[in-house]
């Protein structure tokens, strides 16, 4: 399996190097801005004695106490709500949302209040918040465990939405989330929570609005976010054997979108393959299908296709291998498109 | 695994498990109870301008002081009446009329102390006039022109909200930021006001606010405006028991003040941001008065309620009993009213000026400050817009 090839510099890796799974490296990067800044808080359900259910906030009550780590009662509209009102105040609001299905009760607050507190007030009120939301399937979960909601976010103008897929992206991400003045909405790879890697915790790897190349190739473009970035690269790793060169791009920031590298990938390679486990109707996918088509028309030798999760409900664990996008889903696509 | 044990439905003739279900009728009299508005309901000045006792809440008020409140009811009446012309001439899209809930909102609005922060719904004229925005900035909201141009930090005076019930958790939010500040336990400290409508005590969010500010302490005074009308909707359509009875399952104070009594608003209020700012809030109060207008310019009140409840209200007008009250004591003279008068027709006349010059915004504002740190794609946007816009004759603009 190829490492991801992250494009800043791998000279003499610093004594600050250190090999973190995605969870712990959203923990350390909690914990970094919660040292930063006092003003940094972190509520939701669970997030306090017991570290949340993904132990993603473990220790902080205990090092922050409980007026930093807020156990909230159990309501996720209220959680939203109240971290208008105490990021109005001054504060950093870092949300946990259980559950990617459990953040429709908020939807009211995020896309009413959040999302729009800035405009309505030409200003004068800002929302530094971050909404942390462990996103996607292949857990093995119960109904509402498993969703991939970010589309609805990315449709919502005043929200920033981003999702990271890899420890040293969590680290760095979650940190530039929480520092930015523009509430954002933050994807969490719930099924790669425990997948390792490394992390420099001495610079950051780049801004957080922009997408990344991880691999380069030349046959075809494969885009992607979040928890298919790993089976894209698998698919990429696999597709080499076979004497295919893929290029593999992390779009990180799912709105705005970073197209810029897409549009220079695809004028290449002439084809593009977008991988997301959310449905594709009036998604991310369409989105950056249309916009690929708009800037490079005369470019593509193929039309653009698409490898999704179903438009159905996300389906019992049992066919959730069936729903999700895998390696060989992935490569009958690029098979596809290389045949057009 | 044993089987479930068999539930058999009880029966019509069964005796209940708990207190038997209210009557309608009971239903009706502590919801709505027109004439008083219930036992609990603390009034210090009646409809007819007397002076009552209270054992719990009283106040002293001089003379000066119960003119300015009275110059500030006659002052947003005017504003409103004026506003509401304003829209029937096609000045204004819409408007929201606040008028019957003058002495509600002026009550509230005066207990405020300038350090607390205030939380309106979208009726919230008074307020707003207590807080020193301008009538004219409230204009531009139902004009079409912008979305309320007062500065909330300011003024600590929230935007209004119109999703219903919003503000309420947004408000919550904010005195617990008050309370983690460490403004919160004397007598100097700082309070949250919210004020959300009888319809909006269906919602969830004002749910979640009452349980939020309650587990966390919050300096926060509920203050629900039970106007007894959610558009065509009466109160018994939202509840079984009168509203501030709910405090009481959350574990704080609810009070139910008449509404149309100034003095009354007032002293419990004051009395509610005090406890909230020394650290025993939140608290709920119920300001019990009616809606002497339509919901809105868009809406027709005839259809759903009769004129005899109206009839009825105009009795307890909420000025009226101020103005009797002010002669009775010798405390105004016809100059007074007169002045009051004459200063209300001079801000309806600036208001009208105001708004009928109030120019549409730029075209391009559609795309200010939708991010507070900009956003790449939105800015091609803009900038395609606007050279489109510029292709015309005479160009954007």
């Amino acid at each position: 399996m190829a490492a991801p090839t992250m494009d800043r510099p791998t000279s003499a890796a610093p004594a600050a190097v250190q090999t973190l799974t995605i969870a712990k490296a959203l923990n350390n990067g909690l914990r970094a801005s919660m040292e930063a800044n006092p003003k940094v808080i972190v509520m939701g359900e669970d997030v306090g004695k017991l570290g949340g259910v993904f132990r993603i906030t473990d220790g902080l009550q205990k090092d922050f106490g409980e007026q930093r780590v807020l156990d909230t009662p159990l309501a996720e509209s209220g959680i939203i709500g109240t971290a208008v009102g105490l990021a109005i105040r001054g504060y950093r609001p870092v949300c946990e949302i259980q559950f990617d299905g459990f953040i429709f009760p908020g939807f009211d607050q995020i896309v009413s209040q959040v999302a729009k507190l800035h405009f309505r007030t030409q200003g004068r009120l800002k929302v530094p918040m971050v909404i942390r939301v462990p996103f996607g399937g292949g857990i093995g979960a119960v109904e509402h465990h498993s969703e991939s909601p970010e589309s609805y976010f990315a449709h919502t103008a005043g929200l920033k939405v981003v999702a990271c897929s890899n420890p040293a992206d969590a680290y760095w991400m979650i940190q530039q989330a929480i520092d930015c003045d523009d509430p954002v909405l933050f994807f969490e790879p719930k099924r790669r929570y425990y997948e390792k890697g490394e992390v420099d915790t001495t610079a950051a790897p780049g801004p957080l609005f922009a997408s990344r190349t991880l691999r380069t190739g030349t046959d075809v473009t494969l885009v992607t976010y979040g928890p298919m970035v790993r089976t894209s690269l698998d698919a990429a790793a696999a597709a080499e054997e076979e004497g295919r060169s893929l290029e593999v791009i992390d779009l990180r920031t799912l709105s705005p979108l970073d197209l810029a590298p897409v549009y220079e990938s695809v004028r290449r390679t002439g084809r593009l393959v977008v991988v997301t486990e959310a449905p594709s109707e009036s998604s991310i996918s369409s989105e950056i299908a249309a916009k690929v088509q708009q800037e490079c028309f005369y470019s593509l030798q193929a039309p653009v296709l698409r490898v999704t999760g179903f438009d159905t409900p996300y389906p019992p664990s049992k066919l959730e291998e069936e729903f999700l996008p895998d390696l060989d889903r992935v490569l009958h696509a690029v098979d596809r498109s290389l045949a057009w | 695994m044993s089987s479930p044990e068999k539930w058999t439905h009880p029966g019509p003739d069964a005796a209940p498990a708990t207190a038997a279900k209210p009557t309608a009728e009971q239903v009706i009299a502590g919801l709505r109870a027109t004439d008083e508005g219930g036992a609990d309901l603390v009034q210090l000045l009646t409809p007819e301008g007397e002076r009552v006792q209270h054992p719990d809440f009283d106040i002293d008020i001089t003379g000066e002081e119960l003119r300015g409140l009275y110059r500030d009811m006659v002052l947003v009446r005017r504003v409103d009446r004026e506003a509401n012309a304003l829209q029937r001439k096609g000045e204004l899209g819409i408007w929201v009329p606040l008028l019957g809930q003058e002495a509600a909102q002026i009550g509230a609005g005066r207990a405020l102390r300038p350090q607390d922060m205030a939380f309106p719904s979208y009726r919230e004229h008074g307020i707003a006039w207590t807080r020193g925005v301008k009538p004219t900035e409230l204009l531009g909201i139902f004009r079409g022109t912008d979305n309320g141009t007062w500065d909330p930090v300011e003024h600590r005076f929230h935007p209004y909200t119109i999703v219903i019930g919003n503000q309420v958790l947004n408000a919550a939010g904010y005195a617990m930021g008050q309370k983690f500040d460490g403004k919160v336990g004397d007598a100097d400290g700082e309070a949250t006001i919210c004020f959300f409508g009888d319809g909006a005590t269906s919602q969830g969010d004002v749910h979640e606010g009452f349980v939020w500010a309650a587990v966390y302490d919050a300096p926060l005074v509920f203050f629900c405006q039970n106007n007894q009308w959610a558009i065509s909707e009466p109160t018994e359509r939202q509840s079984r028991l009168p509203l501030y009875q709910r405090a009481r399952g959350y574990g704080f104070p609810g009070i139910r003040v008449d509404g149309n009594d100034v003095l009354a608003t007032l002293a419990v209020t004051r009395w509610a941001l005090e406890e909230c700012r020394q650290g025993n809030g939140p608290i709920l109060i119920e300001a019990f008065t009616y809606r002497m207008d339509a919901h809105t310019t868009s809406d027709d009140p005839s259809r759903y309620r009769l004129s005899d409840e109206l009839e009825l209200w105009k009795l307890k007008d909420p000025i009226e009993r101020v103005k009797v009250h002010l002669v009775k004591q010798q405390w105004a003279d016809q100059a007074f009213f007169e002045s009051v008068e004459a200063e209300a027709e001079q801000i309806a006349i600036e208001l009208r000026d105001y708004c009928v010059n109030l120019p549409d915004p730029p075209a391009g504002r559609i795309f200010s400050e939708v991010y507070a740190e900009g956003n790449p794609v939105l800015e091609a946007q803009r900038d395609e817009f606007l050279a489109y816009h510029a292709g015309f004759a005479g160009g954007e603009h």
